[in-house]
């Protein structure tokens, strides 16, 4: 369980303060996937990196199983959106990263990696080096490293950013198929109203100056989400109300 | 380092879909013609009034000499050997003081003004003061150069280190690694295409300080052959010797540049 609790993050900016987060509240439930939307500025990046440990609250606390974060750690795995691969290693070796720093033994590190690759659908790249492999491709070998070391959190930074439309539709189902094989708690940031309404069962919708949570939404469709819900009139009538609560946020004069 | 894709030679008789792109001969055939028609000219300047210039036969004929008497190897020998040593330590030693520079603020903060200092001065600009206090034996010719090629590569180090993506280094702390992890399994390879360019600058600015040191104060080397050389009025002898120093200089630095290739054969290329 995730639990943030009046977070605040101010950054020196020009002499003057910048708030990136004022007193942000939120908490999580295990096996939730949550989607953060928001416009840029809002602080979803920031408060993402508060959770990886990555940056520290100028106030407020984050707990994760009512442990304070402190740094980052194993069992919060992150996905960024410049990928983020050591490129000098083949997949089967960024894969395996983790395990090493962790100290598995060769036999099982190749063990896991092997179901991971697998299950993102990699096994004819196990072997490729990162410049071999398209953007999509590369983000999915980032999603197995991050799943190898057995986080019982992912954090994604606007994954699919950098993809293009139809690879990013892909992505999307394949990230649901593999969470449904593999649940976590997810975190993911995303500029995507689609996206974040496709992925989530509850969306944050995050506004600006000082970054703060406008509205959190309760998707109620199913999963597995197939694309008849995407087309459905009920993920009309959901994404319509995020876009409505990311696009017309009244901003504090 | 950008890669030139050639052009597959078309083939004569099919019609070309773009006829006004030009048919491309191969870069090799291109060096190849380039070469000999610098020699043909080297050839023409002694008979167009450049009567001092040495032919080509004439050269050949005492690279020759030179060879069968053993006095070309043992230059090139002893050439090598300086090189190697000096550039070896250099390498060594500016390796470990680039990451320090690069990884730990007060390091750098205290070695950077004497790297910069002594940068600006060229290590030739150092050997009266090497033969002052270190003699006219091997060691000042070898300091100069161990200068000259440390110079060079802990400034690349350091610029590697500096340059390690912030993105890798956090997909490394997310995933558990503690900072001497992250040293070893992240910065060093990120930094290993920088090293490899400081080393290949280094050899050069190494092969061009100890023909000079030779110049002045030595008993055997190329240089110390073409100076030599100059007080007998020894054309052909001063052509051989920068025949191979410009042969054995370009040798050394596709060597490099091979090992540079296969060692990052991982970086992705634009």
């Amino acid at each position: 369980m995730i639990v943030i609790d009046r977070v605040r993050k101010v950054f020196p900016l020009a002499g003057a303060e910048f708030v990136a987060l004022g007193d942000v509240s939120l908490e999580l439930a295990d096996n939730e996937f949550v989607t953060i939307v928001g416009p840029s500025g809002c602080g979803k990046t920031t408060l993402m990196n508060i959770l990886a440990g990555l940056e520290t609250p100028s106030g407020g606390r984050a707990l994760v199983d009512g442990t304070p974060v402190a740094g980052p750690g194993p069992e919060r795995g992150v996905i960024f959106q410049q990928y983020a691969l050591f490129p000098w290693l083949t997949v089967r070796k960024n894969v395996e990263f983790g395990l090493r720093t962790a100290g598995v033994p060769a036999a099982r590190r190749r063990e896991i990696a092997e179901h991971f690759i697998h299950l993102v659908g990699l096994d004819q790249f196990a072997d490729a080096l990162p410049k071999m492999l398209s953007g999509g491709m590369k983000q999915r070998v980032a999603i197995a490293r991050a799943y190898a070391v057995n986080p019982s959190i992912l954090l994604m930074d606007e994954p699919f950013g950098a993809v293009d439309a139809l690879t990013r539709v892909r992505l999307q189902e394949q990230l649901l198929d593999t969470w449904s094989q593999e649940r976590r708690t997810v975190v993911f940031v995303t500029h995507d109203v689609d996206e974040a309404v496709f992925l989530a069962n509850r969306v944050v919708v995050m506004a600006a100056r000082p970054g703060r949570i406008v509205e959190v939404i309760d998707v109620d469709l199913p999963y597995p989400r197939t694309e008849d819900i995407r087309l459905s009139p009920a993920f009309a009538t959901l994404r319509n109300r995020v876009w409505g609560a990311v696009y017309h946020q009244e901003t504090p004069a | 380092m950008t890669m030139v894709r050639q052009q597959p030679a078309t083939q004569a008789g099919t019609p070309q879909p773009e006829p006004r792109r030009r048919r491309t001969v191969p870069r090799g055939v291109l060096n190849l013609v380039s070469v000999l028609l610098g020699i043909g000219i080297w050839w023409l300047l002694p008979t167009v009034g450049f009567h001092d210039i040495p032919a080509p036969p004439e050269v050949a004929g005492r690279a020759w000499e030179l060879t069968v008497d053993g006095t070309l190897g043992g230059d090139v020998l002893a050439s090598l050997l300086r090189v190697f040593i000096g550039f070896v330590l250099g390498v060594v030693a500016a390796v470990p003081v680039g990451f320090l520079m690069g990884w730990y603020g007060p390091i750098r903060g205290l070695v950077e003004p004497w790297v910069q200092f002594f940068r600006t001065i060229p290590p030739l600009a150092i050997i009266p003061l090497a033969i002052v206090l270190m003699g006219i034996g091997e060691t000042p010719k070898i300091f100069v150069i161990f200068l000259a090629s440390f110079l060079a590569c802990v400034i690349a180090t350091f610029q590697g280190v500096v340059n390690v993506d912030k993105t890798l280094i956090n997909a490394a702390r997310v995933l558990g690694a503690k900072d001497r992890t992250i040293f070893a399994r992240v910065v060093v390879p990120a930094s290993t295409p920088f090293i490899l360019v400081g080393m290949r600058v280094g050899l050069g600015s190494s092969w061009a300080t100890l023909v000079a040191a030779e110049l002045i104060a030595a008993q055997q080397g190329l240089g110390y052959r073409m100076q030599n050389a100059q007080l007998y009025y020894d054309l052909p002898t001063i052509f051989v010797g920068l025949i191979a120093i410009g042969v054995l200089g370009l040798l050394m630095d596709r060597i490099l540049l091979f090992a540079e290739r296969h060692l990052t054969s991982w970086q992705e290329r634009r």
